[in-house]
């Protein structure tokens, strides 16, 4: 399945990422997932909530600098091996990765994880044919 | 009293001082008139011919000179004597295009030497003395015009030229220099190094000539201290020569200018109006000996004030203060000339906004350049790629405009500080004025 993806850019000091769970917590968001990417001076936020285009609105209020993108979500059993079944598809087809996180998913016994691939649409339909759930 | 190159010039009575500025004066505007079309044209636009200049006191009815006459008229359009009389040249550093390229005839180096051996001597030098001159030798005036001058004492004249740290204290320690030419920063590494090593405690040093970039009272102290000797200012434009412009004495407050050959004056940089002496304004020049490059009112951007109080050393000639800023916006970083105005030309160029703000600071006694800039929306995703990329491109171009390395640091849309709606562009922490 196909999720969307709130980045925000952080600069490089203390309280940010604090600020913008502020934000979502006083509008009620949920906050599902979160990684960060950092480089030296800065870094990008990487949110999965349960409103993302309220999200993005508000942040852009806010003046964060932000967007949206989709993702590749696959629900696996939270069991040892899910991981390496999907990383074997991907690689055996070519597909390069460009980042990967994962989180509870609230379902029992299942785990998300989020794929960042170049093209979502043909990974999903690679996934499905290799009898992943996506 | 004493220690004095020329006595009689460097002591003599204001008012004879004053009429031999305006004798050179005057034969110096018939001369730029008659051989240089490019201040003839000049003059003529305001209306003012050499008949018209009577003195000193009629200085005020010339037309300025810029750093912008100078690259217009590049490289050959203010040289008033013949080529083949000339014997020199000598250029500023900075980028391309921005390079002021001075012609000296034998006559005007023989000129030059002696302010700088003024210097020399007003810093305790008599041919006794071993001179280190550790400024750059070559296009840039700092090495070859204290050479020059040394060499006019009769000092046993080192001619180092810059870098080599530990040649230089080799050197300095088994030649046993005397006094120290460099640039403040330099020396401030030297002292350094002396002390590590255990040289400082072995040097014969007993006076210093800094300058070729702003430095401060606390770094004066703070290089007397460490290498046990009294540190002297010297002032120079290569547009009026080199070092030797003006210089300190044994009083240390305020570089005397060698009004023989400079006339100095101070004005309001926006109305261009003379200000009465003791007022704060823009430092401006004539040089009224120059044969092959002479300037006639140049606007040196350095914002100053003169004294003419009667100085104890017993020298007549106005003293300037160190320069306390300038007038436009050029920034030295490393002893390159540093306009915003090229930083944003690159931002632009590489699809940024202009919203940035240059830091300037000193670590380590070396002057380091941080530019901050925001992330424009298009820019940003939801990875770093991209971003470190534009960071790189940006690092590259600003190197290839400004020929120095420069950090560029990515920050948020609208973080950068507005005073007043209107950004602050450069933050300077040097504290160097
Ligand atoms: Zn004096």
């Amino acid at each position: 399945m196909l999720l969307k993806q709130i980045s925000v850019f952080l600069e490089n000091k203390s309280g940010q990422l604090l600020q913008i769970v502020n934000v979502l917590a006083e509008h009620d968001i949920d906050l599902r997932a979160l990684s960060i990417a950092e480089a030296q001076d800065y870094g990008v936020l990487r949110a999965i909530v349960d409103k993302p285009d309220e999200t993005l609105a508000l942040l852009r209020e806010q003046e964060w600098l932000c967007s949206a993108n989709e993702v590749l979500a696959v629900m696996v059993p939270d069991e040892p091996g899910s991981l390496t079944r999907i990383l074997n598809v991907l690689a055996d087809n070519d597909v390069n990765m460009v980042y990967t996180y994962a989180f509870l998913s609230g379902v029992e016994g299942k785990a998300c994880i989020v794929l960042r691939v170049d093209d979502n649409a043909a990974a999903e339909k690679l996934l499905r044919n290799a009898g992943i759930e996506c | 009293m004493g220690n004095y190159y020329q006595p009689e010039i460097e002591t003599m009575p204001r008012a004879q001082l004053q009429a031999l500025q305006s004798e050179r004066l005057v034969e110096q505007v018939r001369r730029v008139y008659e051989n240089v079309p490019y201040y003839r044209a000049k003059m003529d636009a305001k209306g003012v011919t050499p008949d018209d200049i009577h003195g000193i006191e009629d200085l005020h009815k010339l037309p300025f000179l810029s750093k912008a006459d100078l690259r217009e008229a590049y490289p050959c359009g203010l040289l008033a004597a013949p080529k083949k009389d000339c014997v020199r040249i000598h250029s500023t550093s900075g980028t391309t295009g921005k390079r002021v390229v001075a012609f000296y005839t034998q006559h005007d180096v023989d000129l030059w030497e002696d302010c700088c051996a003024r210097a020399i001597v007003a810093a305790g030098g008599t041919d006794e003395d071993v001179v280190q001159v550790c400024y750059g030798y070559g296009l840039f005036t700092g090495g070859l015009g204290l050479h020059g001058g040394s060499h006019k004492v009769g000092c046993l004249t080192l001619p180092m030229s810059s870098g080599n740290t530990e040649r230089q204290l080799q050197f300095m320690e088994d030649l046993e220099a005397t006094i120290l030419c460099c640039t403040p920063s330099y020396a401030m590494y030297l002292a350094e190094s002396a002390i590590e090593t255990g040289v400082r405690d072995r040097l014969h040093l007993k006076s210093a000539i800094f300058g070729a970039e702003a430095w401060t009272e606390e770094m004066r102290h703070d290089i007397e201290d460490k290498l046990g000797l009294k540190a002297y200012d010297i002032y120079g434009l290569t547009e009026l020569s080199g070092p030797g412009v003006a210089f300190e004495c044994a009083e240390q407050n305020g570089m005397h200018i060698n009004e023989d050959h400079f006339i100095a004056e101070i004005i309001d940089p926006v109305t261009e109006e003379p200000l009465p002496l003791g007022s704060k304004g823009e430092l401006v020049f004539t040089a009224i000996t120059k044969q092959a490059f002479p300037m006639i009112r140049y606007r040196t951007r350095d914002i100053c004030m003169l004294k003419a109080e009667k100085c104890s050393c017993g020298r007549t000639h106005v003293r300037m203060c160190k320069p306390m800023g300038r007038s436009d916006d050029m920034l030295i970083i490393r002893g390159v000339n540093v306009f915003p105005s090229q930083i944003e030309t690159v931002l632009l160029n590489q699809g940024m906004p202009a919203n940035y703000q240059i830091i300037v600071d000193r670590v380590n006694n070396s002057d380091t350049l941080d530019i901050e800039v925001e992330v424009p929306q298009e820019l940003f995703s939801d990875t770093v790629s991209a971003i470190s990329k534009k960071e790189k491109e940006l690092v590259s171009a600003l190197k290839a405009m400004l020929g120095i390395m420069a950090k560029v640091h990515l920050v948020a849309p609208k973080s950068i500080a507005r005073s007043e709606g209107k950004a602050v562009r450069v933050i300077d922490k040097r504290k160097l004025y």
